[in-house]
């Protein structure tokens, strides 16, 4: 892989009680190069996303980002470098209507701690209410976020996290919780959206169809470890893979 | 500071621990059970101290044994946490299970603002104090020092007594087995028949029960007065906390802690002896937020 | 339209000393809690309750009365200084409960203002113990008045100060700070995940929250000329809590309008039930609680709703919502 590395993970343990959920995981994400993780539940897929955006510290091994060593630093600190996360269920402020979910994260982004200006006129307005037009939200704006369906929540969750303006992006399942017959319309709608912001994203996810479609490289997780990496051409159709994992999921 | 005056603060301590124990530890039964920090728990205390310091009295006054003041205590502090504490759970309580935090808080504290002054209604604002139960057990010489049995030796027993007999009711018994699985996991219980309920109700009238005991307890010790609840939920709180949420043979450490703690504070720093007990929750919570033998939990995402 | 009533309100209050002179003094002591309950509404918006901020009240007030008996006093530094000791105890006291939330935010900060209570009583000699200090009047801008003079100077000083804390908090709560402490009620792993830091947030808040506090507490001083232990009692802190729900815990408004409802009952209605106020109070609490969550305020909101239509989206930028009254 000739491009360059963005997050390295090396060495990474952790174990909850007797249960190992990462034994040794050692894995590059290369800028450009969206990466999906797949693998059986309780493979600790969401255990490698915690860890590698300071949610939990492992017991061993580092986490780099850009050549730094940022293991065991604070979510919001990888935040500010530039390695965002979207939840596997959407984490929303439900007592604000979605652009004003949107806003603060702009206020947090462009650091507006200003406590006299009205949030509602912070110039980063323009730019979410874009934001909201790429992920298909537009009309839903003023809307309190706890009234919507999971499928938009969902994207309002991810919408959060581009506002960001993150380099690295950790998606955890980002088309559960959406009608199938939607997956590919929602994706088709996010992958767009990282285009064209650039980002590089990381995702768990369970269809394999989508990961066929929209992922650069997979890696196989199970019982902790990554079993397989490469393309998805290759992995998608290696005999072990199809009786471990897609077997169990499809 | 020399083996006598050692002594002292160690047997005070301890009879202040014990006392401390029996309230702290049914405020953390009900958080266990019920998911709410009960800010009423101290006026089950007082109205214990109150109901045991004026009927001992009149039992006293018109010439009965004074011996009868140890059935006394029980009967009060059963009726208080039946009584009141049992209403309070049924009628209001229950409303507000399913509230947001803030608001079961607001609730508490409401009735803690009411009872105050049923109190107030009821006994007045005159100091009681009674102190038959305290000197028909005379006193033991130890180690020089001449002490009340009462706060020696039937204190601690009691609240060993409760600590024991808690452990075996939650451990061996129907109801406390229940008691645990509900504490454990409230929807499984209910799938499988528990009554959740009726064993919130009973877990709020024992643990209302043990502070009224508490109170009881005290009323032989020292003057009943005004106020007293509101130090003892403050004070039973910071127990609870330092020992973390739920944890009842933690809350007979921590009572022990921290007693001790105000007792050589009362003899060395006398003008400190009320900071004593925050200052150890401060300590520990700001080295363990769960407190000493609570468990962090980190929530799932 | 629906701006028309309270600012009506505002006129007639403001014209109190002319048409109701013996209400003045009343009515200043109504902003001076009224500034208070304010503080405990910037942490209801973040979800959370103080049993204890009776605290700053009395820290601000105490130091207030200590500036007035020895350097003379004139009335804008005693404040100041109030206002500034509440500040700095606050954002000593708020590092360390700001990592807590709910019933421990509740009670750590009971547990703190019980302390302060007892070594008020302890320390007789700096404090006056139980009997407390006398403040003697401040001058204003230099001039000693009389104490009719003063109190009008003092009732107006107060409805300026109550509108300039009632607006700055109103901003503040619209602005991105005031709406990242909102977070904090509903998702603080998300705060955490925007880069923000919930315990920052909440600081800032609390520190708010606690000049406020001394800022009632050093009118409260200078109005009554005395401050007693009894300003740092849990009693004061559960009046401050009762008030801010009586008006609505969403609005700034409701501070006020619920500290001149309660003092206004208080004054007349407590001779007749002082042995049972505490009582009382606890009934209306939990019947608000129980019946409508959002106050006098949150009623005159739907009041109007129900007259002129809503005034705006639901839930567009609004800070006008009580706890719970989302879900």
């Amino acid at each position: 892989m000739s491009s360059k590395v963005l997050m390295a993970a090396k060495g990474l343990e952790i174990r909850f009680g007797g249960v190992v959920a990462a034994d040794d995981v050692n894995i590059e994400i290369h800028e450009g190069h969206n990466l999906a993780i797949i693998g059986p539940n309780g493979a600790g897929k969401t255990t490698f996303l915690n860890i590698c955006t300071g949610y939990l510290k492992p017991h061993r091994g580092s986490v780099t980002f850009d050549g730094r060593d940022v293991t065991g630093l604070a979510p919001r600190r990888l935040v500010r470098m530039g390695v965002a996360r979207a939840f596997q269920i959407p984490q929303l402020f439900t007592e604000h209507t979605v652009i004003e979910n949107l806003l603060i994260a702009a206020a947090a982004q462009a650091r507006r701690w200003s406590p006299l200006t009205p949030i509602a006129t912070i110039p980063e307005r323009g730019e979410m209410l874009h934001l909201l037009d790429m992920v298909r939200c537009a009309h839903i704006a003023d809307r309190p976020v706890s009234e919507l369906p999971e499928g938009q929540r969902k994207l309002i969750d991810i919408a959060l996290a581009l506002a960001l303006k993150p380099k690295l992006l950790f998606m955890d399942e980002p088309t559960s919780g959406v009608a199938s017959s939607e997956k590919f319309e929602v994706l088709d709608i996010i992958a767009k959206a990282l285009a064209e912001a650039k980002v590089t994203a990381v995702f768990v996810e369970h269809d394999i169809g989508i990961v066929e479609r929209f992922a650069d490289e997979v890696a196989v997780w199970n019982r902790g470890e990554v079993l397989f990496r490469g393309v998805p051409g290759e992995i998608l159709s290696h005999p072990d893979v199809i009786r471990d994992v897609i077997g169990e999921t499809v | 500071m020399n083996l006598q005056l050692f002594a002292l603060a160690f047997f005070d301590g301890i009879a202040y621990a014990a006392l401390v124990f029996l309230v702290a530890v049914g405020l953390t039964l009900i958080f266990g059970v019920l998911r709410v920090l009960n800010v009423a728990h101290g006026s089950f205390y007082a109205m214990g101290a109150y109901a045991t310091a004026s009927t001992v009295g009149a039992i006293v006054a018109a010439g009965y044994s004074p011996w009868l003041a140890f059935p006394m205590m029980i009967i009060a502090s059963a009726l208080i946490g039946g009584l009141i504490g049992g209403p309070v759970e049924k009628l209001l309580l229950r409303r507000i299970y399913d509230m947001e935090e803030v608001l079961q808080i607001l609730v508490t504290f409401a009735v803690f603002m009411i009872l105050e002054d049923v109190q107030r209604l009821v006994w007045g604002v005159q100091p009681y104090f009674e102190s038959s139960a305290l000197m028909v057990l005379g006193t033991v010489d130890v180690l020089g020092i001449t002490y009340t049995a009462y706060q020696l030796i039937l204190l601690p027993v009691v609240a060993i007594l409760v600590l024991v007999g808690l452990r075996i009711f939650l451990r061996h018994t129907l109801s406390g087995k229940l008691i645990l699985a509900v504490t454990e996991d409230r929807e499984a219980a209910t799938a499988i028949g528990v009554n959740v309920d009726r064993v919130y109700l009973v877990t709020f009238v024992v643990g209302a029960s043990l502070a009224a005991f508490g109170g009881a307890l005290a009323s032989a010790t020292t003057s009943v007065i005004p106020g007293m609840g509101a130090d003892m939920i403050v004070l039973s709180f910071a127990v609870v906390a330092t020992a973390g949420l739920g944890r009842i043979e933690g809350a007979a450490i921590t009572a022990l802690l921290i007693g001790l703690g105000r007792s050589f504070a009362v003899y060395l720093a006398p003008e400190l002896d009320v900071l004593v007990p925050y200052l150890i929750m401060l300590a520990v919570l700001l080295v363990r937020p769960e407190g000493l033998f609570g468990m962090a939990h980190t929530r799932k995402i | 339209m629906r701006s028309i009533l309270p600012a009506l309100i505002v006129l007639l209050v403001a014209v109190t000393p002319v048409l109701a002179p013996t209400s003045q003094v009343l009515l200043t002591l109504a902003f001076a809690k009224g500034l208070a309950v304010l503080g405990i509404i910037v942490l209801l918006q973040a979800g959370q309750v103080s049993f204890g901020h009776a605290l700053y009240f009395a820290v601000s007030a105490y130091v207030a009365a200590s500036v007035a008996r020895s350097f003379g006093g004139e009335l804008v530094t005693t404040l100041l200084a109030g206002v500034a000791a509440a500040a700095v105890v606050g954002l000593v006291v708020g590092v360390f409960v700001v990592r807590y939330r709910y019933i421990f935010f509740a009670m750590l900060n009971l547990a703190v203002s019980m302390i302060f209570f007892a070594l008020l009583e302890k320390f007789y000699y700096v404090t006056g113990g139980s009997d407390g200090l006398q403040v003697p009047r401040p001058t204003v801008v230099g001039l000693t008045l009389e104490r009719g003079e003063f109190e009008t100077i003092l009732f107006y000083g107060a409805l300026v100060l109550s509108l300039l804390a009632a607006w700055g908090t109103h901003r503040y709560l619209a602005s991105p700070l005031g709406n990242m402490l909102r977070a904090i009620k509903t998702n603080e792993v998300r705060l955490e995940y925007l880069g923000v830091s919930a315990r920052s947030t909440l600081l800032s808040g609390y520190v708010l929250s606690a000049a406020l506090c001394g800022l009632g507490g050093a009118l409260m001083a200078v109005a009554q000329g005395i401050v007693t232990p009894e300003y740092a009692y849990w009693v004061r802190s559960g009046e401050f809590v009762f008030i801010a729900i009586l008006g609505g815990s969403g609005s700034v408004a409701g501070a006020f309008v619920g500290a001149l409802i309660y003092e206004g009952v208080r004054t007349y209605a407590a001779a007749f039930a002082s042995d049972i106020w505490q009582m009382v109070l606890g009934i209306v609490l939990l019947v608000i609680i129980i019946f409508g969550p959002s106050g006098v305020t949150g009623l005159y909101q739907r009041l109007m709703d129900r007259l002129v239509g809503p005034a705006r989206p639901r839930g567009a930028g609004d800070s006008e919502r009580a706890p719970g009254a989302a879900e």
